[in-house]
């Protein structure tokens, strides 16, 4: 069973990999407590896969530190792999095979790990035990995919980006998963670009961009740092041509205004208030606002505003 | 729901492994399991093989020699022919013979010449052509009288093991275990890296020695299956000899599987598309088919090709399955070939330990 001690599970420190001449990892620093679900969160091309790749020892740092598990690559591989579970991007197993089969397989790499009917059952995957991969549903060869990742019961399990490309009601299936091996207490680290999957799953979050960590702490904390509150959207006919953001921004209780695609979004600490000074303001200047939505800032709001751009599902 | 919520609400327990689960087997289950699965491949391993000699076995079966047809203008001289068991004489005019003979229909023209004379025409490059020639001529001038001054007795020899079937079935073999060893381990391998599925498996703890083990130990019990096949068959279906012992067969089979598999794993070795993989397998057995000897003996190329023929591994093998299967040759008559196996397996073997990506 995994370990509850206080250690960390993984520690990180300027780590560094350029491909040619692309920096895909700029001094990037992580600790990661055991116990605790880590997300790396950002779009694609951020350096996530990188960094993960790196800390399952797959990929050579041109600099940095990588611990694992208090243990180093160089000295300790071969312990750490039996330690470690790993789901990758894009693994395409046998399709020949069916997934009693595959899971048995991996399995057997391991010295000691978990029954390969539990792993299945875990993974709702009774139904489908007989059947080959090449019957399975995306949802389900992603399920499989963390069956092996499980299957040697790992201290610390790396999830590189388990929802990509799964409908919703597949991803939500996931999630309940995933929340599972977390009240088991086994230290996850993912990636993501789902905003949503980060806030909902992750313990702590780490928003990389460019190669660089710019936002760590836990969801609750970094939307505070930005202020919490709501975000208030709005737009409005004809564009809003005569609309002066400055007055926007001078409203109670609006701290920032940003405009986007011919919409409004305003960051404001008390929605109560901040809407109907924004409704009189607008019927004040006769300008009738054809959409108006609030929600409390998500960790898709700290990106925005620390990035200027959004994240965006592909 | 509920058995769902039972589980997810148990804490999963670790298990210790049973014999039969240890990563080897498993590994090596998922080769056959690979294979059984995939019909084509069982065709191209098992069934072909038989299907070409089969075809082969009848296309050059050794029933009586059949008669050669040629063409005669002229009632005289075909009646005279017509004597010869060993021609199947027709009478044509002389427009339609000339089409014939072009077209292959008769292999020789046989027209009276002025004088009592007569003219025989035909392609001397053609075998069958030139017999036939020999036999008009011998025909025609016993029938004028000429006798043999040396008596000659002729003592037709059919026995196996000189027959093109027991020439063919061995080059058979030896071309069946290049492309099972090259392609069985070649195309495995670069289709798990294409798949990402080699860096699955190593960012498990599975051993690497192991993985490749797999493929060797597979090969062998296949090896057995597609080596009795062919030889059962042709034994079987048209005597083919199996002279030599029969251990030392089984271990040239092995030697030449082993070899060329370390050449598919070679090829396999850094390889990332299917497409790629195929053109440097063609681009590696193609000379071999035609030079190897696998359907007519290398001999036919000049002398001063010899030296290199012999070097490559697909001839090693023919030649030493045949000295084994029609001469009845045991393993110190075939040392060179052996020799020369073993060189590429151990050339191609480190070399592809060298070279070779996981990821």
């Amino acid at each position: 069973m995994p370990a509850h001690s206080p250690k960390l599970a993984l520690r990180v420190e300027g780590l560094r990999k350029t491909y040619k001449d692309v920096v895909a990892v700029d001094g990037v620093d992580l600790a990661v407590q055991a116990g605790e679900c880590f997300g790396l969160l950002g779009p694609n091309g951020a350096g996530k896969t990188t960094t993960i790749e790196i800390c399952e020892g797959l990929l050579e740092p041109d600099a940095g530190v990588v611990e694992v598990l208090g243990l180093s690559w160089r000295n300790s591989a071969r312990q750490l792999r039996q330690r470690l579970g790993v789901q990758l991007q894009d693994t395409q197993l046998s399709e020949k095979l069916t997934v009693e089969e595959t899971v048995r397989l991996f399995r057997s790499f391991y010295h000691r790990g978990l029954a390969v009917e539990d792993v299945i059952a875990l993974m709702q995957l009774e139904e489908k035990r007989k059947a080959r991969l090449s019957a399975l549903s995306g949802g389900q060869r992603q399920r499989l995919a963390m069956a092996c990742a499980l299957v040697g019961d790992p201290e610390l399990l790396f999830l590189d980006e388990p929802t990509t490309g799964l409908d919703p009601q597949a991803r939500r299936q996931l999630w309940e998963l995933i929340d599972a091996l977390k009240r088991e207490g086994r230290t996850i680290v993912l990636t993501t670009h789902y905003m949503e999957e980060a806030e909902r799953l992750c313990d702590r979050v780490a928003i990389m961009d460019y190669g660089r960590i710019i936002a760590l702490g836990t969801p609750a904390e970094l939307i505070a740092s930005i202020g919490g509150g709501h975000v208030v959207e709005f737009s409005v006919d004809g564009g809003g041509a005569g609309l002066d953001p400055g007055e926007l921004a001078a409203l109670e209780g609006v701290r920032s205004v940003r405009r986007n695609n011919g919409r409004y979004e305003l960051q404001v600490t008390d929605w109560h208030r901040a809407v109907p000074c924004l409704l009189a303001a607008m019927v004040q200047r006769r300008i009738p606002v054809s959409e108006l939505r609030t929600h409390s800032a998500t960790l898709e709001d700290v990106f925005v505003t620390l990035t200027g751009r959004h994240l965006r599902d592909e | 729901m509920s058995d769902r919520a039972a589980v997810l609400d148990r804490p999963l327990r670790a298990v210790p492994l049973a014999f039969r689960e240890r990563s080897l087997v498993q590994l090596t289950l998922v080769r056959f399991r690979e294979f059984w699965r995939e019909p084509e491949a069982i065709f191209w391993v098992f069934i072909f093989p038989i299907l070409l000699t089969a075809g082969l076995g009848i296309a050059f079966r050794s029933g009586p020699a059949q008669a050669l047809p040629i063409g005669v203008t002229d009632d005289g001289l075909a009646a005279v022919l017509q004597a010869e068991p060993s021609l199947s004489v027709r009478r044509l005019d002389a427009r339609t013979a000339e089409d014939q003979l072009r077209l292959g229909r008769i292999h020789l023209l046989v027209t009276p010449e002025a004088g009592g004379g007569v003219r025989l025409r035909y392609d001397d490059t053609n075998p069958e052509s030139r017999t036939a020639g020999l036999l008009v001529e011998r025909a025609l001038q016993r029938a004028a009288g000429v006798r043999d001054r040396v008596p000659v007795t002729a003592e037709i020899a059919r026995e196996p093991g000189s027959r093109y079937i027991d020439f063919v079935v061995p080059g058979l073999l030896g071309m069946n275990l290049m492309g099972s060893g090259m392609w069985g381990v070649g195309f495995a391998i670069v289709d798990a890296r294409r798949k990402r599925l080699l860096k699955r498996l190593v960012a498990s703890p599975m051993s690497r020695a192991e993985y490749l083990l797999s493929f060797l130990l597979s090969r062998l019990v296949l090896l057995l299956l597609e080596v009795t096949a062919l030889v059962g068959f042709g034994v079987l279906a048209f005597g083919v000899p199996v002279n030599g012992p029969v251990w030392q067969l089984a271990l040239l089979c092995v030697l030449a599987s082993l070899c060329f598999s370390a050449l598919g794993l070679l090829i396999a070795s850094r390889t990332r598309t299917i497409e790629a993989a195929s053109g440097w397998m063609n681009f590696v057995m193609l000379p071999m088919w035609v030079f190897s000897g696998v359907f007519f003996s290398y001999e036919r190329f000049p002398e001063a090709f010899h030296p290199f023929i012999r070097l490559l591994p697909l001839t090693a093998a023919i030649d030493a399955l045949r000295a084994n299967m029609l001469q009845g040759a045991g393993l110190e008559q075939v040392a060179p070939e052996v020799a020369v196996m073993g060189g590429w397996l151990g050339l191609s073997f480190f070399a592809a330990l060298a070279l070779f990506r996981w990821r």
